[in-house]
């Protein structure tokens, strides 16, 4: 037993290391058909840009003072939209959980309406809330708000009902309820709900910037698009995946490693 | 409980969503009719039921609508035979599945529809940069889920499989793959509801193609009543979108 568990063990590792070198080999299988690529000719100059340009574009960017200011207004548009969403969300989820007859009335209204594309609100959402940063924090917490609700509401029906008895027969008022058995009780579906919220309040914040604004990061991309500045659009897209893969996968992780202990 | 009695505890409900939301815009109608909310910033809900007919009949709706259908089913088509062979490739070679499913995961995760100038500037501003941003948005997940209805077929099937001697050619056709098509179908849901919102997206963002651009042009032109009515078009449009791509999926599943 102890014999095998080691072989196990021991291919398990080989695996993992050839699964490292694999991943290494692409990329850099990836990175010499770019460099081919721009070194080439065969695509419009510029379009595919020599990878030293990028990563000088890189430095340059993550270099620049600017450049925080843009992220940091970007980033206190998207808390924003997420507090203002995300909580309208988290209230609208937790009513239609505990009442059927109110989640029979209006979720289906909430399910159609989730996936349909946000942005095209924009323009009204210019209209009541000003050029400024406003409507762009209408737009992320307008797009944050439905998965949030959804993922709440369905939490909710989740929650062992022992656990609501117990609330119950302690006579726990509708606050303490929510606080000290919902809340608890659904950590997983809401975090991931936030983690969903968070990825489209960024695509709803940012598109918003793309569109019209004079700051914020999708103010930057644009800008380097019409002074055709490709190296510092691929820097600053970079930048950006990483930053909403890295925000996602450690609101993902928030989820797993708290979840409730099932008794 | 006897059956109308069942019809009925949902009719309530149903009808409470039903009439809150006329109540709601009767109630919008009326603040704007009184004056407390400016008509220039919301216009009143039965001009906007007015301009319906003006869109449809004057802003080529059914030529727009047809011209985004087209570019969804561009994506659709691409995400299928991409995204379904990129899964089944993955699932068959342990080594590259392990190597490449998280790399999958985070560009699920990416906000590909952000690259939208980069597309503009490879592709140029058409409706192939729209096609191909949709395509990129929509690839992840049905690549995860091709990769989850493989792998989740069940063992017993399997077992099957090799007590009739089958080739792996066949082990894969005759089981593993109509195995795994209900998950395989819900990826090819998911990634179609993701084409659509970035086609109508990045039509609006590009000013160009289809119904996206219709609400751009109507902004522009500062249609107030007319911009409103757009989108409530497009919105239905999509809703209806999402609900016959379920009627579709459920018709196809087979039962369990």
């Amino acid at each position: 037993m102890a014999e095998t568990g080691r072989l196990t063990q021991s291919s398990r590792r080989s695996l993992m290391g050839s699964v490292g070198l694999l991943r290494i080999a692409l990329i850099l299988a990836l990175l010499v058909i770019w460099e081919g690529l721009s070194r080439s000719g065969l695509l419009y100059r510029d379009v595919v840009p020599s990878l030293i340009a990028i990563a000088h574009a890189l430095f340059d960017l993550l270099g620049h003072r600017a450049y925080y200011f843009h992220l940091g207004v970007t980033a206190g548009e998207i808390a924003l939209a997420l507090a203002v969403g995300g909580g309208l969300g988290l209230a609208v989820g937790i009513l239609l959980g505990a009442n059927r007859f109110l989640a029979k009335a209006y979720e289906s209204f909430l399910y159609y309406l989730g996936p349909t594309p946000k942005i095209i609100f924009f323009p009204v959402m210019i209209m009541w809330f000003g050029v400024d940063v406003q409507s762009k924090i209408a737009l992320g917490a307008l797009s944050c708000f439905f998965p949030v609700a959804l993922s709440v509401a369905a939490g909710m029906r989740q929650i062992d009902k022992v656990l609501i008895r117990v609330g119950k027969s302690f006579r726990a008022k509708t606050w303490q309820m929510v606080t000290k058995v919902y809340l608890p009780a659904m950590r997983q579906p809401v975090i991931n709900g936030l983690r969903l919220g968070f990825g489209v309040a960024l695509i709803g914040t940012l598109l918003a910037e793309t569109k019209l604004s004079n700051k914020g990061i999708g103010f930057l991309i644009v800008n380097a698009y019409s002074t055709f500045d490709m190296p510092r659009m691929y820097a600053m897209l970079i930048v950006l995946f990483a930053l909403a893969i890295a925000v996602n996968a450690l609101i993902g992780r928030l989820g797993g490693l708290h979840s409730i202990r099932k008794s | 409980m006897s059956g109308s009695a069942i019809a009925r505890s949902n009719a309530a409900p149903k009808l409470l969503g039903f009439v809150s939301v006329l109540l709601f815009f009767a109630v919008i109608e009326a603040v704007i009719r009184a004056g407390w909310l400016n008509r220039y910033i919301v216009p009143p809900p039965s001009e906007i039921l007015g301009s319906f007919y003006r869109i449809i009949a004057e802003e080529h709706v059914l030529r727009r609508f047809l011209f985004t259908t087209a570019e969804c089913f561009a994506a659709g088509v691409m995400i299928t035979v991409f995204g379904v062979g990129l899964g089944v490739l993955l699932q068959r070679y342990e080594l590259l599945r392990r190597a490449c499913e998280t790399w999958v995961a985070a560009l699920a995760a990416a906000p590909v529809v952000l690259a939208y100038p980069l597309f503009m500037v490879i592709f140029g501003r058409n409706a192939v940069t729209i096609v191909m941003i949709a395509f990129v948005a929509a690839l992840p997940a049905v690549i995860l889920k091709t990769i989850e209805g493989i792998a989740g077929t069940r063992r017993v099937l399997l077992n099957v499989g090799k007590s009739f001697n089958l080739t792996p050619a066949q082990q894969f056709w005759k089981i593993q793959f109509p195995a795994a098509l209900p998950v395989i179908f819900t990826g090819l849901r998911l990634g179609l509801i993701f084409a659509l919102i970035n086609v109508v997206g990045v039509e609006f963002l590009i000013n160009y193609g289809g119904l996206g651009q219709l609400i751009e042009d109507l902004a522009e032109r500062y249609d107030l009543a007319g911009t409103y009515a757009a989108i409530f078009f497009v919105i239905l449009v999509s809703v209806l979108f999402f609900m016959a791509l379920e009627r579709i999926e459920r018709w196809l599943r087979p039962v369990d």
